[in-house]
């Protein structure tokens, strides 16, 4: 890996980032299931448009996009700092920070906090971070009840679940298949309850309700952390996050190290970017922002648990530290066609998508658990590019894990792979245009293989049997190009001849 | 102009009529085309399977063929390859330590174009059949290779060709920008993602009637026309430099017999 020395020491990530079947298996069981591609495809292609329509609306979005990235860049480049003072001010405003290097330190230090009140129930806003650190699972072994209040969560917990998109954690679920868990999980539903999204909805919200007025202890995660002033910022849709980051006691927010912002003015391009790329919306309709405790109003022990779990990793990989300037919004997942076609369990992590791909290998490094399969969930189509609101160039990070990757394979085993040798051979053929030459000479063969109908159907090796899965590979023509221009063209002069059936090919492709 | 070939690999060994379309277009219009004999491939398979040191002979290999000749412009017909030459290439010597190869690869890259790049901005060319005697009596459809579209942004060059065409029936291809699935290595690595996003792409194809598929990425093309083989569909796939080649004296056959037993 292209590193460099941050000063401090890096820790890999332990938690819910690991891919534990080979991305491929997992998306060809996934592909059978008719029902979740059905729903993904519907889902992903209306936020899609949806976005592509309020992004349309701003003349200055690629200016907005340049500036999110190069407030990114500047907090990866300066981050020890930006920590320490966001530190001094949260603190200064009487909140606490706890610095956790690991999922592990993290999950004690929230267990040991909610304790300290005396507390088995916490309600949740939804966070990345602590589904990262698998808060909940540990809170269940501890004797902690968490309940997640966002409306998908909810559904996700209630269907003993996992989430598939970041934004919509229950995008793999119909309305039918809402109403039925609620109706088997939700202890005080209407037994009448039908699949209306507003009657669904509001039978969530009662359910919610009474969990929010009793609890003493909220969890959340954190949009941004604005270090000139220690101010956190929650962006969400429903309202829930605001109840719970106002009513218990107790607020424990748990925010990954690469979430500064070092001004609140930076807020400016991030509010804009933020709503526009996830949901499709010009404006989110809660944002809730909070600086340490405000005497007699809201929770008076506000608590930041600042997560490391394989950031620090991340960063110190020069070609892949981008990554980190990720602001979850969910954009790539929404318009990549892996995404929409394998479903997010696939990735086997929290983060999904082609974010997954990268950033759960940057997290805990590319040769844990299958984690070196993930960069290969992508054909490079670059539209996660291109939709990044701040500009992380997916595709080459994806290449560049994808190197790191083959490096790994070679010191685990000196024995080649199929892909090894095929690109030795391939190295071979292309190093010289008279190697090339020389393979061409075997072309007839290629024509021998194929059947009357001219089409090759079935080729052997795992590699060029996968391809032959799905398509016929056409019967190579009778020469080259190069040949065909050695023996009849040369290079010209000028206007040469030239004709179509030179070459020993009539008609079209295929 | 002294025009510089980049044929590409798989054009060179399994598509050669697309290689001649090219230099037929290119010496219609009074240009003079050389074919540097070292030339192999553009490297990115390497590369993109995460193959840097051989990627780096690949590259090495393409820099050297096309500086030992003497030209104006290179073009490809393809997409991808060229994003490849301008911006992988770069790349994969500044990765090896190769500083040196990588200015030069950024010389050779900087003057090296896609084909209806280089038709539209560097020749003038903007009405096929006026100016390259384009005909080509047959209902086609297109599809917008990926690095084309997003790598080097060429927009509408290519299907305002195509639309210059007399003769041509232009249908609309549904949600033309997705992607076919190829992505190198990822089809054989990933077969079954793949074949999912290349049958919604030929069932995309074939719910526009249209009687071929064409591109500018013999590679995509040669992905989708495997596809629709397979799915017994019954367009087929042609890259875009024959349709421009083809005229009324010397039109492109399309001939699904002849096909079968050549």
């Amino acid at each position: 890996m292209s590193t460099v020395n941050l000063g401090m020491p890096r820790v890999r990530a332990e938690g819910n980032l690991f891919e534990e079947t080979p991305f491929a298996d997992y998306a060809r069981e996934e592909l059978k299931n008719t029902q979740l591609r059905a729903n993904l495809a519907h889902a992903t292609h209306s936020i899609r448009d949806k976005r592509l329509r309020v992004v349309s609306e701003l003349p200055d979005w690629e200016q907005l996009r340049d500036a999110g990235s190069a407030v990114k860049e500047s907090v990866m480049a300066d981050l020890p700092a930006l920590l320490e003072e966001f530190e001094a001010n949260f603190t200064a405003r009487g909140g606490v920070i706890h610095w956790a290097r690991d999922a592990d330190e993290a999950n004690r230090i929230v267990t040991d906090l909610i304790r300290e009140q005396g507390a088995d129930e916490v309600v949740k806003v939804k966070s990345m971070a602590t589904q990262e650190i698998g808060l909940n699972e540990h809170l269940a072994e501890q004797g902690i009840s968490a309940f997640e209040t966002d409306l998908a969560e909810l559904i996700v917990q209630l269907g003993h679940d996992t989430p598939s998109h970041i934004l919509v954690p229950a995008i793999h679920k119909n309305r039918e298949e809402i109403r039925d868990i609620f109706l088997k999980e939700m202890g005080d539903v209407d037994p009448n309850l039908d699949s209306e999204p507003a009657h669904l909805a509001e039978a969530a919200r009662k359910h919610l309700r009474a969990k929010f007025l009793s609890a003493k202890v909220a969890i959340s995660g954190a949009n941004f952390g604005i270090a000139e002033t220690g101010t956190l910022a929650v962006v969400e849709s429903e309202g829930n996050g605001r109840m719970c980051l106002t009513l218990p006691e107790t607020l424990i927010t748990v925010m990954g190290i690469e979430k500064l912002l070092p001004k609140a003015s930076d807020l400016e391009a991030f509010m804009q970017l933020l709503p526009r790329s996830s949901t499709g919306e010009r404006m989110n309709p809660y944002t809730s922002m909070w600086t340490g405790a405000a005497h007699d109003d809201g929770p008076q022990n506000v608590h930041l648990v600042l997560l490391d779990n394989g950031r620090t990793n991340a960063l110190a990989d020069v070609h892949g530290r981008s990554a980190l300037h990720c602001i979850r919004c969910s954009a790539c997942m929404n318009v990549c066609p892996v995404y929409e076609r394998a479903g997010g369990h696939a990735y086997g992590s929290t983060y999904p998508g082609p974010i997954g791909a990268i950033l759960s290998p940057l997290l805990t490094g590319v040769d844990k658990a299958e984690n070196g399969t993930l960069p290969y969930a992508s054909s490079l189509c670059g539209a996660c590019y291109v939709a990044c609101p701040v500009k992380i160039n997916i595709p080459e990070i994806l290449v560049h894990l994808r190197g790191e990757d083959v490096e790994a394979r070679r010191k685990r085993s000196k024995r080649p792979t199929e892909m090894d040798l095929v690109m030795k051979g391939a190295e071979w053929a292309f190093s010289k245009g008279s190697h090339l030459g020389l393979a061409e000479k075997g072309l007839p063969l290629g024509r021998v293989a194929a059947g009357r109908d001219g089409k090759i159907k079935k080729l052997p090796g795992h590699l060029l049997g996968g391809w032959t899965q799905f398509r016929d590979v056409p019967a190579p023509p009778k020469r080259s190009f190069r040949d065909w221009w050695a023996k009849e063209h040369k290079d010209s002069s000028g206007p040469g001849p030239s004709g179509p059936d030179a070459a020993g090919q009539e008609g079209g492709q295929a | 102009m002294r025009i510089a070939l980049f044929a590409t690999c798989i054009v060179d060994a399994m598509y050669p009529d697309t290689a001649i379309a090219t230099v037929k277009i290119l010496e219609r219009l009074g240009h003079q085309v050389i074919f540097p004999p070292g030339q192999a491939c553009c490297g990115q398979m390497h590369m993109n399977s995460g193959y840097l040191e051989q990627a780096h002979t690949v590259v090495s290999n393409h820099v050297r063929a096309f500086e030992e000749q003497d030209w104006d412009v290179a073009v490809a017909p393809s997409g991808s390859c060229v994003a490849s030459v301008k911006d992988q290439h770069p790349l994969v010597a500044t990765r090896c330590g190769d500083d040196s190869l990588a200015s030069r690869a950024t010389a050779v890259g900087q003057r090296t174009y896609e084909l209806s790049q280089l038709l539209t901005d560097v020749l003038g060319v903007t009405d096929a059949a006026a100016q390259l005697g384009s005909y080509f009596p047959h209902e086609v459809t297109y599809h917008p290779s990926c690095h084309g579209m997003r790598l080097l942004g060429l927009g509408t060059r290519q299907s305002d060709l195509l639309r210059s065409v007399e003769g041509l029936s232009y249908r609309e291809l549904p949600d033309a920008e997705s992607c076919c699935g190829f992505g190198g290595t990822f089809s054989m690595k990933v077969p079954d993602v793949s074949g999912a996003m290349l049958e919604d792409k030929a069932r995309n194809i074939d719910s526009t009637g249209a009687e071929l598929c064409t591109g500018g990425d013999a590679s995509c093309l040669l992905h989708i026309g495997g596809g629709l083989s397979r799915l017994k569909l019954g367009a087929r796939t042609v890259h875009l430099a024959e349709i421009l080649a083809s005229t009324r004296e010397e039109p492109l056959v399309i001939n699904h017999e002849k096909e079968a037993t050549r």
